[in-house]
């Protein structure tokens, strides 16, 4: 069937609002955050209701076209990027909230809804939803499901995965399935654990039921200087040691430092090698007794300077430059590129001197953010594309990084997902085996791979170079986002 | 020893002779009856890696859980799933593979938010290892929380790597007199609040509640929320955890009931033990299988028949569409259906 016969038997299914077709129309669906990568859709279909969700899978499934789920287009990895000959399916009509149970601490909402607008509507009664992606203002929850999104927050209250109770899901033939429940757990295999992060290869969301924890009574901040990386490390390593789990543990390296204290005058010593920043939270006595632990720790570990919060505002003052680290990139280089590696934390000072000796090796500068807490690394390349061969070098550079991920035991993604971007790594993690079954898994879902087909699980054929993120001029898609 | 798991393995599946995986046995009692022949992993054991400061640890799978909770415990470090023994020789692959937690469940999570990564054979005897050592992972479908509570029908787990939590500086253990009713108001709007709880249950007219955490915050909220301290009370949370206390020694059917926790007291004719805050509900009940099933259903959950003579229905049975997804997903790691068939359900 052609393109224009199949655009039409969706029109002929679904009302006049709900199927765009020309050209202009898909022009803002071409790509999600990734934007190096773009496809045009043969059309994009905005359902209004369950039903009609079901009606377009029914026919794409029925027809072989393959489908794309999109919520709201801010994932960093090209997983919402269409594919030529198939349907772009965007979920931001299921925009409701549609209970907050406040006896089962839940929140029951369809995938189109913001990650940051459930918090909202639980706020009144005391509670939110814990995962918080830096995106969290635009993103959809539908989105963070399909990519087990996390957040700053992560090590002391879970990713997405941790973090929700029941999930309502088509399959690609329309079929639909209730998977957890209510509950705290369910019969059965553990499905909920594997639809989330799986980047809608198994099946489309149509309802996400969340946990919704307590907001945590008070909230503040140790700023803390160290004199080399190594030190800063060892802050990290003892405050775990110390038997304490903060809410948030984020560390910049000297040139971070630099740029955001450039940008947004955070009140960051520059001078300083790293700096550790430390979020503890809960009730007022807990965290008086923990702030003093953690200032004690870094004292001992040899931090040089040591600022507390003393209010909100200043709270707030200590996290804007870490919060400012990928726009102050901006500003200082015509493109970054950023990379989301993850290892065992105690690599972090070999990992940082080797990522050091690459900047120098290539001449590329290289700032470092660190979710240091669990151990998820941002390094920042600056380049400037303009300049024949830089992007090149970039990428071999930013290819060599996530290999020293790999080799001391992490990862090639921490959190922004595989998608597209990074299909080629998936080649270095896994084993022909092991992605194998991954395809024997997609199989026993989606059994025509007409869900999000090439995205996430690469085929034995495919196994080539490392990909990353490119900012070109500091132009992010969704500029508005913070981005860390 | 892993080349003799896989050609056990790959023998069973030329053969089509289904394989019934053990390690401690000491949740033999749990599930459908095993069918195959019996395959005992235990010997492979030891702990691989730990490193306290990364808050992970990883071991083989017939490593004793005791093994790796007193290692965790020599560095002030937990399990905070708090999972139960139920005996001596328990280890930690059939913890995983039962993915049972214990009371510290609804306030730390459960056995499957705790897995990291697994090492394991499917059911075609290929090596396999999903997840990894680190904390956020999202390279490939999230297998190794999948295979947490499989029954081994999934795959064979070889090793587990798992994160830990330091241990609390203090414990504090009150409890008052009440009413179920009331007990489950009092439970939800607690975990409501910011107050540091690590434990609820009710039973037999008194609630208790285990407050976690540093001395001062564990104080203050002691103060806040009020009643009589147990003391000593590690021995009431274990016994609990094990099936120690009175109420499980019981001859009736133990029946478990998952269901949303602000769910007020069950209808049911029988002895109820709550935990988890409302979530987890223990009855001891002659009912037939019917009545329990219909009000846990009811209640928005579902039961499990965990403790009984009659292990034919042990499990909530699954809707149509579900139950043939479990089919496929078991046929995708195990074609040959060697790998504890109908251990789970008989469709398995």
């Amino acid at each position: 069937m052609s393109s224009a016969t199949f655009t039409l038997l969706l029109r002929s299914h679904l009302p006049e609002q709900c199927v765009l077709s020309h050209p202009e129309d898909l022009r803002p669906y071409e790509c999600d955050a990734l934007s190096a990568y773009r496809n045009t859709p043969l059309a994009v279909v905005i359902p209004e209701t369950q039903q009609q969700v079901k009606t377009t899978l029914q026919l794409c499934s029925e027809n072989r076209v393959p489908v794309v789920a999109r919520g709201a287009g801010t994932g960093l990895s090209g997983g919402a990027l269409p594919v030529t000959d198939g349907v772009l399916l965007s979920m931001a009509r299921f925009n409701r909230i549609l209970e907050i149970d406040t006896g089962n601490r839940t929140a029951r909402v369809q995938p189109g809804v913001t990650n940051l607008s459930i918090s909202k509507a639980a706020e009144p009664y005391g509670l939110y939803y814990a995962p918080d992606p830096s995106s969290q203002i635009a993103c959809s929850i539908g989105g963070n499901v399909a990519e087990n999104a996390g957040g700053i927050h992560c090590l002391k209250y879970g990713l997405t995965v941790n973090n929700i109770q029941h999930l309502e899901v088509l399959t690609v033939e329309g079929e639909q399935l209730t998977i957890g429940s209510a509950a705290l757990d369910s019969p059965g295999y553990d499905l909920l654990a594997l639809m989330t992060g799986s980047e809608g290869l198994l099946g489309v969301i149509t309802e996400v039921t969340v946990k919704l924890l307590p907001i945590p009574a008070t909230a503040q901040v140790v700023l803390a200087a160290f004199d080399s990386v190594e030190a800063a490390g060892t802050g990290v390593t003892a405050t775990i040691a110390s038997g304490i789990i903060p809410a948030g543990l984020e560390l910049l390296d000297n040139p971070a430092i630099r740029a955001v204290e450039k940008f947004v005058n955070a009140g960051y010593p520059v001078d300083a090698a790293a700096i550790l920043l430390c979020e503890i939270d809960g009730t007022a006595d807990e965290v008086s007794a923990q702030i003093e632990q953690v200032s004690r720790v870094f004292r001992d570990a040899g931090a040089i300077d040591l600022q507390v919060s003393r209010n909100e505002a200043e709270r707030q003052r200590f996290w804007a430059g870490r919060k400012a680290a990928f726009p102050a990139m901006g500003r200082l280089s015509p493109d970054y590129y950023c990379m989301d590696g993850t290892i065992p934390r105690k690599h972090l000072a070999t990992v940082l001197a080797e990522i050091g000796r690459l900047s120098s090796e290539y001449d590329l500068p290289i700032c470092n953010v660190f979710h240091a807490g669990d151990g998820n690394l941002h390094p920042l390349i600056l380049y400037d594309a303009n300049q024949p061969g830089e992007l090149e070098r970039t990428e071999e550079l930013g290819g060599k990084i996530l290999e020293i991920c790999v080799a001391v035991g992490g990862t090639i993604t921490g959190e922004h997902g595989v998608g597209m971007e990074k299909i080629n790594q998936m080649c270095v993690q896994f084993n022909a085996a092991e992605l194998t079954q991954f395809h024997a898994i997609k199989q026993a879902f989606d059994k025509q791979q007409l869900l999000n087909p090439g995205k996430a699980i690469p085929t034995l054929h495919r196994c080539a170079e490392f990909g990353a993120m490119h900012v070109h001029e500091g132009k992010l898609p969704h500029p508005e986002l913070e981005r860390f | 020893m892993i080349e003799s798991f896989q050609e056990t393995l790959v023998a069973a599946g030329e053969n089509a002779t289904p394989l019934s995986i053990t390690g401690g046995g000491s949740k033999a009692f749990y599930g459908r009856r095993p069918e195959g022949r019996e395959f005992c992993v235990r010997d492979y054991r030891g702990v691989i890696d730990y490193s306290p400061t990364e808050l992970v640890i990883t071991a083989r799978a017939g490593t004793p859980l005791a093994e790796i909770e007193a290692v965790l415990a020599a560095e002030n470090q937990m399990l905070a799933f708090e999972p139960p023994h139920f005996g001596a020789s328990t280890t930690l692959g059939g913890t995983i593979a039962c993915g049972l937690s214990g009371p510290r469940r609804p306030f730390a999570g459960a056995a499957r938010d705790f897995v990291l990564g697994i090492r394991c054979l499917n059911g075609k005897g290929e090596q396999l290892r999903f997840g990894g050592q680190v904390m956020k992972n999202v390279a490939g479908y999230d297998v190794s929380r999948t295979l947490t509570g499989s029954l081994g029908t999934l795959a064979l787990l070889l090793e587990i790597s798992l994160k830990v939590l330091p241990r609390p500086e203090t414990e504090v253990t009150l409890c008052r007199q009440t009413t179920a009713a009331e007990a489950i108001v009092l439970m939800n709007r607690w975990a409501g609040k910011p107050l540091p709880l690590s434990a609820t249950c009710f039973h037999d007219g008194q609630l208790a509640l285990r407050l976690s955490g540093t001395r001062r915050g564990v104080q203050a909220a002691a103060e806040q929320i009020g009643g009589d301290r147990m003391d000593p009370a590690e021995t009431f949370w274990e016994d609990l955890r094990e099936h120690r206390h009175a109420f499980f020694t019981d001859d009736k059917p133990v029946w478990r009931l998952s269901v949303p926790p602000a769910t007020a007291p069950l209808v049911l004719e029988g002895e109820t033990f709550i935990d988890w805050g409302g979530a987890q509900r223990w009855i001891t009940t002659m009912l037939p299988t019917a009545a329990v099933r219909a009000a846990a259903t009811a209640a928005g959950g579902h039961a499990c028949r965990f403790r009984s003579n009659d292990r034919e229905a042990v499990f909530q049975p699954l809707p149509a569409g579900l139950l043939a997804l479990h089919q496929r997903l078991k046929h995708s790691f195990d074609p040959a259906g060697i790998l504890n068939p109908g251990r789970m359900y008989a469709e398995l």
